[in-house]
């Protein structure tokens, strides 16, 4: 009884913690940076930042000199906290089995131990985009068939007690694998390209998915319109009910795309059904860019450092992608589209800017940009007053490989940057 | 006449004398400075910071650029095929021959030198205890595969340990994936004996030659092309690199080898070499493996990115390499990282993938630095090689420019002209479009190796 009492009055005196960090150089991404500069933070808020900063007498003061201040960044496309090791299906809850599964959600299955969230913080990465499906699938990660409406993407704090205090937004969009005329199967894993099916068949495939889709959503309008009408006849659906957030422009469909036509087709699909969208791991938009800018659709660019589609693509086709398509003025952000390589994200974000994107321009899209394209402007992204007190201080650059992230914070915590890796490090180190 | 002229043009090309000025030169065996590289005969003819340009030479000014030794991936599949590096159909395939099937038109290679790389180790795949004869290539783009092939250093094999050999054990296809038909060994026990027999048949039969030759027996021996590869281990006259995860099963593996006394060359992916660094030390096997993979399965669920900086500071000879030809251009900025996690200087990150995989492959007499005598393999970058903004603007290999990234972006309007021309005579003609080579997702053939 004791003990119960004394963690529920821990828990709020922790949250209250105040502080300044003084002496950095601050790179607000929103505005341009302040050398010598504080940042205070109370509630697990940021109070202010600036060139000079007010303190409450008692306020614990950290000395960050000769240090850098950047916000936390986002990486947009994870599998983080419901899939541990890739080939191994029990610890992989990524897929679930069913075309429509709308209503099954990430946030829920989202492992607030998963190995995989301090070693990707470590590099300044606070929050995370988590998604109910691997978009590259190995061995192992799920069901057989891939689903069409997969379930619920979530923004997840990376750092918590458990999914309800970590999922910034719950519902951060409904994942959708577009129906596509696929001819030919080639094996993630083996590398093997199982036996072609002929263009017919495939067309054939795709005819009905489309209607199946179509069929899909047509249900769940009806059901919308029957719920608003208070029907007499009214029966709750658990499927069509997650659909509704959709349906009311609450939540955006998401959707790969790596191809102009897919991306064309995706673009119409959304148009017809008058849903927000937003596009995964575009890879070789062509002429759709226009397009996607036209319709102000943000965008999760493909990884930078994917090879290019095709054998006569330009070789730096992937790298230089995000300088085309902020030069078209599209909003964009990263993603890595894994758990193994989500601690890299900053360098991706490097390779754009190495081949033609504007350094600013990939500071925000790490950051403010990948916040507002997925719903968590008001919560995460920048240094601005009132947010979460979310950012990573360096000894520099934090596209820079070699740079040492020196302190994290999230929600105002300090968070320690150990993890697995460097425990095991320590470990050996000392073996003489 | 003529043709006669233009190929005698195109010979002093290739033998060019180039004096590559104002650079910074990262020889990484000798310093960081700011000097000037000749080239003469393909071969780097001098180093230095006060260097007069000879008469004759072409001048390359690299004021405000970065040059290195070209860079070397001691793991990689490309040009090798999609699909064809492991002969699956045994657990001991030492005589397939990766020179028997290098693909020049492979675009991975080209990629690879926009990336840097000069030369690369092409290996058999890991399905097999014992995969098949490796080849180091050096990236000629627009060569023949057998100009491809580096002309020195000893020949290689390559062994694989751990999940993938056993894996054939154990055949639970992936889902729509082909069923396969179970062969020994489905543990790693399996995969200990394995090598035992096979080491024990190599030895009769290297036996059975030492008595014929002596006179000791009469009848010759017929020559068998599997265990003759594994008698030239023995022998010291083959290479052995070794892909492994895991601790204890590098330590069986060293064992093994001393057993039948030989030496491992270098344990491949080495994932957990910092946890045996110090019995690395002791047998001399180098570690060549990744910068920061991890969790993809289970026998890499402790691997670390300090693993290279550890094994660095325990002594043993460490390499980063790619194993996949995405990440194989940029190697540079995987080097980079073990500055971040283990804290290695720049030479010591920079030697991870030029000089250290030339001595794993013994061919560090000719390329993984720049001294004089040594091949003309070079890259100039626009930016410190280790910085993540460093791209590649030129890559020389033997003294000629095979990369060069104004030529590649000025020439993509005139190459995309012929694309379109060419499509257009072939739908004129009606000739259905040619399938596409190397266009696979990553992870698909052109990273074909069952990691």
């Amino acid at each position: 009884m004791k003990f119960a009492n004394l963690l529920f009055l821990a828990a709020p005196i922790f949250a209250q913690e105040a502080f300044v960090l003084r002496n950095v150089t601050i790179h607000p991404v929103t505005a341009p940076e302040i050398a010598g500069g504080s940042i205070s933070v109370a509630n697990g808020k940021i109070v202010e930042y600036g060139a000079k900063v007010a303190a409450a007498k008692n306020v614990k003061v950290i000395d960050g000199k000769g240090l850098h201040v950047y916000p936390g960044m986002i990486n947009c496309a994870t599998l983080m906290g419901i899939s541990e090791v890739t080939s191994v299906r029990e610890s992989n809850d990524t897929n679930e089995i069913g075309e429509f599964v709308p209503q099954v959600r990430a946030v829920i299955a989202f492992n607030p131990d998963s190995e995989h969230v301090p070693v990707t913080r470590v590099n300044g990465i606070t929050s995370v985009v988590t998604m109910p499906a691997s978009l590259t699938e190995g061995r192992g990660s799920g069901g057989a068939a891939q689903s069409i409406l997969r379930g619920q993407a979530a923004v997840v704090h990376m750092d918590g007690w458990n999914w309800e205090d970590m999922g910034i937004n719950r519902n951060a969009g409904l994942l959708m694998r577009f129906p596509q005329i696929v001819t030919a199967r080639v094996s993630a894993f083996e590398g093997s390209a199982a036996a072609a099916i002929p263009f017919a068949d495939a067309k054939k495939i795709y005819d009905a998915e489309l209607k199946k889709v179509d069929n899909f959503f047509d249900a769940a309008r009806r059901y919308q319109t029957a719920k608003l009408a208070k029907a007499a006849d009214f029966k709750p659906n658990v499927q069509y009910e997650a659909m509704l957030p959709l349906l009311e422009g609450k939540a955006p469909l998401l959707v790969p795309a790596e191809r102009e036509r897919t991306i064309r087709e995706v673009i119409a699909f959304a148009k017809k059904q008058k849903v927000k969208l937003i596009l995964l791991d575009v890879q070789k938009p062509g002429k759709s860019i226009d397009l996607i800018k036209e319709n102000n659709i943000p965008v999760v660019v493909g990884k930078p450092t994917n090879l290019p589609l095709d054998e006569d693509d330009p070789y730096d086709a992937a790298y230089s992608l995000p300088g085309q398509l902020y030069k078209a003025g599209i909003k964009f952000a990263f993603g890595t589209y894994d758990n193994q390589f989500a601690r890299n994200l900053p360098f991706e974000a490097a390779f754009a800017v190495a081949y033609g994107l504007p350094y600013e321009a990939a500071m925000k899209a790490l950051t403010i940009d990948a916040a507002e394209i997925f719903g968590v402007g008001n919560v995460t992204g920048s240094l601005d007053k009132g947010k979460s007190a979310d950012f990573v201080v360096t000894d520099g650059d934090p596209l820079e490989v070699k740079t040492q992230v020196k302190m994290l914070f999230i929600n105002g915590k300090n968070v320690a940057l150990d993890n697995r890796q460097t425990r095991l490090y320590e470990k050996y180190n000392s073996r003489k | 006449m003529r043709f006669a002229l233009l190929l005698l043009a195109s010979a002093a090309t290739y033998a060019e004398t180039i004096f590559i000025q104002n650079a910074t030169v990262y020889t990484v065996t000798k310093g960081t400075f700011k000097g000037s590289v000749l080239i003469e005969d393909g071969k780097i003819k001098q180093v230095g910071q006060n260097l007069a340009a000879p008469s004759g030479a072409r001048i390359v000014d690299a004021a405000g650029m970065h040059l290195s030794p070209g860079i070397i991936d001691a793991h990689s599949h490309i040009a090798a095929g999609a699909g064809g590096i492991n002969e699956g159909s045994v657990s001991v395939s030492s005589m397939v021959r990766i020179e028997d099937f290098v693909d020049p038109e492979s675009v991975a290679i080209y990629r690879a030198l926009a990336g840097g790389v000069t030369s690369a180790n092409i290996l058999h795949g890991s399905a097999n205890a014992i995969g098949g004869q490796n080849r180091l290539i050096k990236m000629r783009w627009g060569k023949t595969g057998v100009e491809m092939l580096f002309d020195g250093g000893p020949p290689s094999i390559k062994f694989a340990l751990g999940e993938n050999p056993k894996r054939s054990g154990n055949p639970t296809p992936a889902p729509g994936g082909p069923t396969t038909v179970a062969r020994y060994p489905a543990t790693r026990m399996g995969v200990e004996d394995i090598y035992r027999q096979a080491f024990t048949e190599a030895k009769e039969y290297q036996k059975a030659w030492v008595d014929f030759k002596s006179g000791k027996s009469t009848v010759e021996p017929r020559r068998d092309l599997r265990l003759e590869p594994l008698v030239e281990i023995m022998e010291g006259k083959r290479l052995v690199h070794c892909h492994a995860y895991r601790g204890d099963e590098m330590l069986m593996m060293m064992r093994v080898a001393e057993e039948f006394g030989f030496r491992i060359a270098t344990f491949q992916h080495v994932q957990e070499g910092y946890k045996i660094a110090k019995e690395m030390v002791e047998h001399g096997v180098g570690g060549s493996g990744f910068s920061d993979w991890w969790a993809y399965k289970m026998e890499v669920v402790d691997g670390i990115p300090y693993n290279m900086a550890l094994m660095t500071s325990k002594g043993v000879m460490a390499a980063v390499n790619s194993d996949d030809a995405g990440l194989m251009r940029r190697l540079n900025t995987e080097a980079a990282k073990t500055m971040k996690y283990g804290g290695l200087t720049e030479d010591q990150a920079l030697a991870l993938i030029t000089i250290n995989p030339a001595r794993h492959m013994k061919v560090d007499d000719r390329i993984g630095s720049i001294e004089v005598g040594k091949d003309a393999d070079l890259v100039i970058w626009n930016k410190p090689p280790l910085s993540s903004y460093a791209v590649p603007q030129k890559v020389y290999i033997d003294g000629s420019l095979y990369f060069d990234r104004d030529t590649d972006v000025s020439s993509r309007i005139a190459k995309e002209a012929r694309k379109k021309a060419l499509e257009e005579k072939a739908k004129a003609q009606q000739i259905p479009p040619q399938p596409k080579k190397d266009s696979a997702p990553q992870g698909g053939p052109q990273s074909d190796e069952v990691r």
